[in-house]
């Protein structure tokens, strides 16, 4: 990532700010932020407090609705930086491109953006993703439990605040807090992704094969999606 | 036929293209798709082993020559199963078409399978092509990549009206493998167009039809392997799985096999190099060589046997296409495809 570093204090600071605000960003596929992806390629705020950040993505054919999300989401946490008037964000080296850039511009929304190719905007797109992400951080959360003897019937009677505390419990429960389901202390470790309701004694094996195999299917993507972004751009910081 | 440690592999490569995307055959004013299309084929060919890397000027337009060299002089292919790609909106010829492919397999008798393709928005024209295209050459499968863009449409959900009269039609004519593959643009655009649902309600619909998902639905590895296991006649077709992890990220793929096995069954996983993208050599010996890493984080999964390894690379498309495998490389007692179906672990809800 190119990011100007001369200027005034203030000036900087609006920078940083404004990167920080884009790490909240994540892509909705990959629940990963878009600056440790290297997905942000440049960020700069002038002294008037007009922001202008460019975007790039592994391969010029990505979904154009996850693209989007993206896009939008740079503004809406960009624009929301103290000190950043006005903001520009723009999406290259992509097929769509210019609608996209066009419709996060005008605030247009998906639907409008691309008009007759869609009817819905992306809510439910993003829900059904942060439920994956959810399944994924199950994974997680349960592999060194299940490791260390904790049964099935053990961990489906476990309540988050009785899991030791770590990184990945704490990414559990803010994706759980996103999508509006249980996520306090005394909720259920093991619930439906869709309906919140504690999984069944008996249903405790298969819930876990498929958070182990939904963590197995966001890894491997990821990892060629990084991979293609590391042939498009060599000269990329990714972490 | 592949030979390792006294062992013979007859390899099936179930998934691979004879293409032309030079800018000779680019589409005037689509310039930018047919570019940004090969371009983003060859980088993944970068996640093969660097000595297998082709300069991009070679990778649009390979030749015959390169194709019977790499395929099956060094590539251990005996059979390979032609996919076509049509993509005439961005190359005007087509990207890689079912003539194009039946040209060259004319050639070399016995060593190709051409499949067709047809794209359900063709309407009875469409219809009137695939049944010229099976009569013509002898067509067992289709490749049908969903995402293509036609006449403004961005794509396709087999579920369609449209597309169940295809498939119907492609059934009576005698077609029993459908390669289905998804892209990035279905309509409307707000959906996940790498949804597998519509493979899941086309299988139950059509059980006498295998359904191959090419690249085992990436990147919905977890909706693929949740229908699969409940859809007898749901295959995974490793094509990208092998080419694009084995090599670059070995851990994720030991993983990725691992739910495959698990859930898909080693009767229902079939080998595609995807050549051109990658070479199918290294993927052949490599995964010959593969096991199940000793890992914590993989001991759940069990390891391979070299009759998993057979199936795999050969036997389960040879069954599928009833290609005569020699008897040396067959397996001591060969499943039936209805057995293979039985033997994918079933699980289903309450």
């Amino acid at each position: 990532m190119s990011v100007a570093t001369a200027g005034t204090t203030g000036w900087t600071n609006k920078v940083s700010a404004a990167l920080a605000a884009l790490a909240t960003v994540r892509d909705p596929e990959l629940d990963e932020p878009i600056t440790t992806l290297g997905f942000v390629a440049s960020c700069v705020v002038s002294g008037e407090g007009h922001a202008v950040v460019r975007l790039r993505l592994p391969t010029y054919f990505c979904a154009p609705n996850f693209a989007f999300l993206m896009v939008a989401d740079a503004y809406d946490a960009v624009t929301a930086v103290p000190g950043v008037r006005s903001a520009e964000v723009i999406l290259e080296d992509h097929f769509a491109s210019d609608a996209i850039n066009a419709g996060v511009a005008a605030q247009a929304g998906f639907v409008a953006s691309f008009d007759g190719e869609a009817v819905a905007e992306l809510g439910d797109q993003r829900a059904q993703f942060l439920r994956k992400a959810v399944m994924a951080g199950t994974d997680l959360v349960c592999r060194p439990l299940v490791a260390a003897g904790v049964t099935p019937p053990e961990l489906q009677a476990l309540t988050l605040g009785a899991v030791p505390a770590s990184q990945e419990l704490a990414r559990l429960r803010e994706r759980r807090a996103e999508l509006g389901l249980p996520a306090g202390d005394d909720a259920p470790l093991l619930i439906d992704p869709l309906t919140g309701a504690r999984v069944d004694e008996a249903q405790v094996p298969l819930h876990l094969r498929r958070a182990r195999v939904t963590r197995a299917g966001i890894e491997a993507n990821t990892s060629i999606c990084s991979g293609m972004f590391r042939v498009r751009y060599p000269e990329a910081q990714t972490t | 036929m592949y030979e390792k440690d006294g062992e013979k592999y007859f390899i099936v490569d179930s998934h691979m293209h004879y293409w032309s995307a030079g800018p000779d055959n680019w589409v005037k004013g689509a310039e930018q798709y047919a570019k940004g299309w090969i371009e983003c084929f060859h980088a993944y060919q970068s996640l093969g082993p660097q000595e297998t890397h082709w300069p991009i000027e070679k990778f649009m337009s390979y030749t015959e020559d390169d194709l019977m060299k790499d395929v099956f002089e060094d590539g251990h292919v005996d059979i390979a199963v032609f996919q076509p790609t049509y993509l005439k909106e961005w190359y005007a010829e087509g990207f890689n078409t079912t003539e194009r492919n039946a040209a060259l397999g004319a050639k070399h008798p016995g060593m190709f399978i051409a499949n067709t393709r047809f794209d359900p928005r063709d309407g009875d024209v469409g219809l009137e092509e695939l049944r010229r295209n099976v009569e013509r050459y002898g067509s067992k499968g289709v490749k049908l990549y969903t995402a293509e863009w036609n006449n403004g449409s961005r794509g396709y959900k087999l579920s369609d009206p449209a597309a169940y009269r295809y498939l119907e039609a492609a059934q009576n004519l005698g077609i029993k493998n459908v390669h289905v593959h998804k892209g990035p643009t279905i309509w409307p655009l707000d959906k996940d167009a790498f949804d597998v649902s519509d493979i899941d309600h086309c299988a139950t619909d059509f059980p006498d039809l295998n359904f191959i998902v090419e690249h085992v639905g990436l990147p919905r590895i977890e909706d693929f392997c949740f229908m699969a296991t409940q859809e007898p006649n749901v295959y995974a077709g490793l094509s990208v799985v092998i080419g694009g992890l084995m090599h670059a990220r070995p851990k994720f793929f030991a993983k990725v096999m691992g739910e495959l096995l698990f859930w898909v069954g080693e009767d229902k996983m079939t080998f595609g190099s995807d050549y051109g993208i990658w070479e199918p050599k290294w993927q052949v010996e490599g995964f010959v060589d593969w096991q199940m890493p000793d890992d914590d984080e993989l001991s759940d999964y069990g390891k391979l046997t070299t009759a998993t390894k057979k199936k795999i690379l050969g036997l389960n498309a040879a069954r599928l296409y009833d290609i005569e495998v020699p008897k040396e490389a067959q397996l001591p007692v060969v499943p039936s495809a209805r057995e293979a179906q039985d033997s994918a672990q079933l699980v289903t809800e309450s």
